[in-house]
């Protein structure tokens, strides 16, 4: 039994592993190939057919590029950045519901690496230790570009950080628990939160914007006024571990947003088609089912990207703390009257 | 005052109201916008695959003509040397010997004929001073190459090939 169980999650966790792996690098073949589109353009298509193979060249073009560590930045500190921000993003994909408990070969499998019953705390936690690989890479370097834009970065993530908490303390007055698995479960078939925070949603995927430093919240690496801000003196493997990250970071924030606010795995008349293919076959549309949101949630991430041009740097933060996030205070306060109000009649 | 073209148009700076200044119905447009433009005809042509039609009067890479009887129009007097603006062309000239006839129509010819393609400018002044109608910039783009030296283009490249041996050259792949 115990064996069985370790084999059971070593195999779950490499799956996942190398699944987040692949993602991510075809995210990066997708960016272009989905900016090309947005502008009438074909996109790679060299590298293999449809430019399949883009990301492998690209991935062998990072090892094989020139390492350069600055004679005037901390050693260790500049390789411990990318690496810490590699490592993070990777550890938030722990608590993420893929799909319900699945029957194979006569064991019932959860398909969650690990269901944890603060998973929300957690999450949060490690993507707010993600502002450490920003930080440290930034310092490190000894270049005032790169300091400024790690304290950009920094400043960005923590601002928006806030009312992405204040969003979720709406929600968990909905689902009055922390459990991804549990928070997954009360959505099924049709009954998606999104339909019960609506304003918590869209502050929500603003925020994972911006703690994704994606377009329009990409100050800390905005090219054109920071030659690319914090990882200004990376280049090479560390210089794609960040840009590596970003892109895991991007998946696990649409994976989170997927199962908080859209259901996770649940869609409508999901009961029918779980009777009619059995406990095997039926948790596996479930689990088509979650990567097709989180795909579609990555394209709107990139959709975005080449629609929005970029935020100044004072307009950011009255966005963040003028109207985020007393609009997330107004929804927490007009969640809890309904909820009361439909309680007590 | 009046506007004297009756076009100009005073734009007021008014205050935005409560739908502007969410942003969120522009920005929902904007992305209708680059969304629609997904299904756009792509205007990309696959270079080495496909090429772009060239209008008629294109001026490409340069070739040394041969006459009717496949001999080089060439005479090597030089015009085209002297009127080139970048200074691109040089040649050597030779005299015919006996025997060589059916190789160069006139008596004298260019032994060396070198176009430097980097300094080219394609002005298509060298087809315009030539008298015997030999050097016509008819060719394909001229293509890209890791040298400098390998720019340097002589007769190996630039003169026709023989008419016999374009046929041969067709026999053989049809």
């Amino acid at each position: 039994m115990e064996l069985a169980f370790l084999f059971e999650k070593l195999i779950l966790v490499t799956i996942l592993f190398v699944l987040t792996l692949s993602i991510a690098a075809y995210s990066t073949w997708a960016e272009r190939k989905v900016a090309a589109w947005l502008q009438d353009r074909v996109g790679p298509n060299r590298a293999g057919i449809f430019g399949l193979l883009q990301p492998l060249a690209d991935g062998g073009k990072m090892f094989f590029k020139e390492e350069i560590i600055p004679s005037g930045s901390n050693k260790w500190l500049f390789i411990a950045g990318p690496s810490l921000a590699l490592l993070v993003s990777f550890l938030g994909s722990a608590v993420i519901p893929f799909g319900q408990n699945i029957e194979l070969f006569g064991r019932v499998v959860p398909l969650q690496v690990t269901d944890i019953n603060v998973g929300i705390l957690y999450i949060f936690g490690v993507v707010s230790l993600g502002v450490y690989g920003i930080m440290i890479g930034g310092w490190a370097s000894n270049n005032k570009y790169s300091l400024m834009g790690a304290i950009r970065g920094a400043s960005q993530n923590i601002s928006y950080e806030i009312a992405m908490g204040l969003c979720i303390i709406a929600l968990l007055l909905v689902t009055n628990t922390l459990s991804f698995k549990e928070i997954a479960e009360q959505q099924h078939s049709w009954h998606w939160n999104v339909i019960y925070q609506p304003l918590g949603f869209l502050i929500f995927i603003i925020c994972a914007f911006a703690e994704t430093n994606r377009v329009p919240f990409d100050l800390p690496e905005c090219e054109t006024e920071l030659i690319g801000g914090y990882n200004t003196e990376y280049s090479a493997f560390k210089m794609g571990a960040y840009m590596f990250a970003e892109y895991i970071n991007m998946f696990v924030s649409s994976a989170v947003m997927a199962v908080l606010y859209f259901g996770g795995y649940n869609y409508p008349f999901m009961d029918n088609v779980n009777a009619l293919l059995g406990p095997t076959w039926g948790p596996l549309i479930g689990v088509a089912v979650m990567f097709i949101k989180i795909i579609a949630f990555i394209f709107f991430f990139m959709w975005v990207r080449w629609t929005i041009p970029r935020f100044r740097y004072d307009q950011l933060m009255d966005l963040g703390w003028k109207i985020l996030i007393p609009l997330a205070i107004a929804n927490i306060v007009i969640t809890a009257i309904v909820i009361t109000v439909v309680d007590k009649l | 005052m009046e506007s004297l073209s009756g076009r100009k148009k005073v734009l007021e700076q008014k205050p935005m109201n409560f739908w502007e200044r969410i942003y969120l119905p522009a920005i929902f447009r904007g992305m209708g916008i680059t969304f629609m433009h997904m299904f756009k005809k792509k205007e990309t042509i696959h270079y080495p695959e496909q090429e772009r039609e060239f209008s008629e009067n294109w001026r490409g890479m340069h070739s040394l003509k041969r006459d009717e009887d496949g001999r080089e129009r060439c005479t090597a007097c030089g015009l085209c040397a002297l009127s080139c603006p970048a200074e691109a062309i040089t040649m050597i000239s030779a005299e015919r010997e006996k025997g060589e006839e059916h190789l160069y129509r006139e008596e004298k010819y260019a032994a060396v004929y070198e176009i430097n393609m980097l300094r080219c400018i394609f002005c298509g002044l060298c087809e315009e001073a030539c008298p015997k109608e030999a050097i016509y910039l008819d060719g394909p783009i001229v293509p890209a190459d890791f040298l400098r030296k390998d720019f340097i283009y002589g007769k190996d490249k630039l003169v026709e090939m023989p008419i016999n041996e374009l046929e041969a050259l067709k026999g053989a792949t049809v």
